[in-house]
């Protein structure tokens, strides 16, 4: 049988279509990767952050808006962040000081950074204007190693700063004090207060953190396709808060999660270009990677439970 | 026990605290619908809704673009755009309320829409609704439909491409299959294998109008699969436009003008103008015919024309082919 320009299928799966593949599927987990370690700091001091996507989508603009007002791609990640910053104050406030319903009030971030986002865009940008990317940065020596390299080493820094996140965060959880705090009012809010660990403070924290690294995800990701465009995230920051779940509140199963998700969106966006996937199959396709997420979220979900105080307020002497 | 006031006042702020967050974002999304009156084409009243921004270098843009041109000319009154609308239920929302305030004619600028203007142009028979791309009408009085033969520039772009790629390999970035997506992809195929019938021409079709991120992946699976043209259709494209530009691989565009996103390697874009059958349609619900027609863009209407980027040096004999496939389907060929 044949069916890539005339190859036969045997043919298909050469070592430059793996790695091309594999590539491809970092770059897509990037954003989600960011977004959802951010999300993991709330859930795991109790806070539920609907808000995502919104957040990613005025990071982005930040982003790129900063890029194209001053050159520096630098300068827009950090803008991204700063404005990730805000919202995330923006967001502890709502949820922890307020104590309003975290579902609604995070649809209500979502909401609102979808549409402020667009109407800036409108407003101070217009028509799309592309802008400078990150460059790529071949690490030494790695980068030369055949087929490793092509896959690993040779991505923009942004990339390698995502994944450094991940060990990052696993040392601050579980090896710090302030990771211990986060465990504590995450399941028993109650106790971390009566031994005088201020609820309400390291849950501003870590909504902090969460609104920083959503605001960097997004940043990440308009400055890496060059461009903003209205909903530019496509619900991201949604699949970042599945992936949470996925990865079962901890670091190394949220980067399975969501190179999984990449690399399934990338072997099917591969596969149609090599037309393997029959086009009438297409969008069946298409929904696999939400498919196959759901599913491995259904038997992560069974094996692991949630912190006990999430989307649960804290009142002292309640 | 004194719980029950201290509840109560907890609630009534936490509500009073809700009712502000959603009057906030209530007051964005009003400010992401738009309305112009002042023009003087009298008292006729245009309302689109679209799935995308008005200024989308793309599907959107090439419709806004066309009723605003028509108001500059004295022909439309007053113009209305709610854009952005993704999501079919908000754009349905859009619909109903324009038809109740009485605008004349409202366009519902995307194929997804079909089967909520089905449901909603039944409820108001004075009012005159237009909906693209498509060629149904539902059998009703009051719809016309319009599409754009977008597989005529199609063809067109694909004998160039292939005149152009030294890969013999064209890639095309596609949205979802359907309407004139579909038809500029199956036209754009036919050029390249008209011009090349050896050439390769891998098509993906992303299955979505909005991601971005995946165009710009399919952009640069194709390119990693050897294609040194690409091409594609729908607003999503600019991060494969993105990817092209890096890459140093030749783009064509279609729909508005693409040329503002990659100058170095847009070769040429083909563009909608509806303005000629929007007249038409309006000249027909002034005269009390308020739809079932259908109306269609195409070369030799002037709906579309192939606009080219000064900034490429398209070679003579490429150009010339372009002219003569335009002149050839022009003359029904």
């Amino acid at each position: 049988m044949t069916g890539v320009f005339g190859a036969a299928y045997g043919e298909i799966f050469t070592a430059a279509v793996l790695v091309a593949i594999v590539a491809s599927a970092i770059r897509l987990a990037v954003p989600l990767l960011l977004a959802a370690l951010g999300e993991t700091f709330g859930q795991r001091s109790g806070v539920l952050n609907l808000g995502v996507d919104g957040m990613m989508l005025l990071g982005a603009f930040a982003g790129y808006y900063a890029v194209l007002k001053t050159g520096n791609v630098w300068v827009g990640l950090v803008a991204a962040g700063v404005i990730g910053l805000m919202l995330g104050l923006a967001s502890a406030v709502i949820a922890v000081t307020l104590k309003a319903e975290q579902g609604i009030s995070g649809i209500g971030i979502y909401l609102f950074g979808l549409g402020m986002s667009d109407l800036l865009f409108q407003k101070l940008v217009g028509t799309p204007i592309p802008i400078d990317t990150f460059p790529k940065v071949n690490v030494p020596l790695l980068s030369d190693i055949p087929y490793i390299g092509d896959m690993f080493f040779q991505h923009s820094l942004v990339v390698y700063m995502a994944f450094a996140a991940i060990p990052v965060s696993m040392f601050v959880i579980n090896h710090t004090t302030f990771g211990m705090n986060i465990r504590a009012v995450g399941e028993y809010p109650e106790a971390a207060d009566t031994l005088g660990v201020s609820v309400a403070r390291v849950r501003y924290a870590t909504q902090l953190i969460g609104g920083t690294l959503a605001g960097l995800a997004g940043g990440a990701l308009a400055i890496s396709l060059g461009i903003f465009q209205q909903n530019l995230t496509n619900g991201a920051g949604f699949i970042a808060i599945a992936l949470v779940y996925f990865g079962a509140w901890r670091p190394t199963g949220i980067m399975l999660g969501a190179l999984l998700f990449g690399f399934i969106n990338a072997l099917v966006l591969e596969l149609k270009t090599l037309e393997v996937i029959p086009r009438d199959l297409s969008n069946l396709a298409a929904m696999a990677p939400a498919i196959i997420t759901i599913l491995a979220l259904v038997f992560v979900a069974r094996r692991f439970r949630a912190p006990a105080a999430l989307t649960k307020p804290f009142t002292r002497g309640k | 026990m004194s719980v029950s006031p201290i509840r109560g006042g907890t609630l009534k702020k936490t509500s009073i605290r809700m009712i502000i967050l959603l009057a906030v974002v209530a007051l964005v999304a009003a400010a992401c619908g738009s309305s112009d009156d002042s023009g003087d084409g009298g008292d006729f009243r245009v309302a689109i809704v679209a799935p995308s921004a008005s200024n989308d270098l793309a599907f959107t843009q090439s419709i806004v673009d066309a009723v605003n041109k028509l108001k500059d000319d004295g022909v439309i009154g007053e113009v209305a755009v709610t854009d952005g609308t993704f999501v079919v239920d908000d754009a349905a929302v859009a619909i109903r309320d324009y038809a109740s305030d009485g605008y004349d004619l409202v366009i519902a600028h995307g194929s997804q829409y079909g089967g909520s203007l089905q449901e909603i142009a039944p409820d108001f028979p004075e009012t005159s609704f237009a909906w693209g791309t498509s060629a149904d009408t539902f059998g009703l009085s009051n719809v016309y439909s319009y599409e754009a033969a977008s597989d005529q520039g199609g063809r067109v772009m694909g004998i160039m491409a292939a005149a152009l790629s030294q890969s013999g390999v064209v890639g095309i970035v596609g949205p979802i299959e359907v309407g004139d997506a579909k038809l500029y992809v199956d036209g754009f195929k036919a050029g390249v294998l008209i011009q090349n019938p050896a050439a390769d021409v891998p098509v993906n079709y992303i299955d979505s109008f909005s991601d971005v991120a995946l165009a710009s992946e399919a952009a640069t699976s194709l390119i990693g699969n050897g294609a040194d043209v690409l091409s594609g259709t729908a607003q999503m494209v600019v991060g494969a436009v993105g990817v092209a530009k890096t890459e140093g691989v030749l783009w064509f565009g279609t729909q508005a003008n693409q040329t503002s996103l990659a100058p170095e390697i847009v070769v040429a874009s083909q563009v909608y103008h509806w303005e000629g059958i929007l007249e038409e349609m309006i000249n027909n619900v002034k005269d009390g015919n308020l739809g079932g027609e259908l109306f269609a863009i195409t070369f030799a209407n002037d709906g579309l024309v192939i606009e080219y980027n000064d900034g490429y040096d398209l070679p003579d004999d490429v150009k010339k082919l372009a002219d003569d496939a335009i002149d050839l389907i022009k003359s029904g060929g």
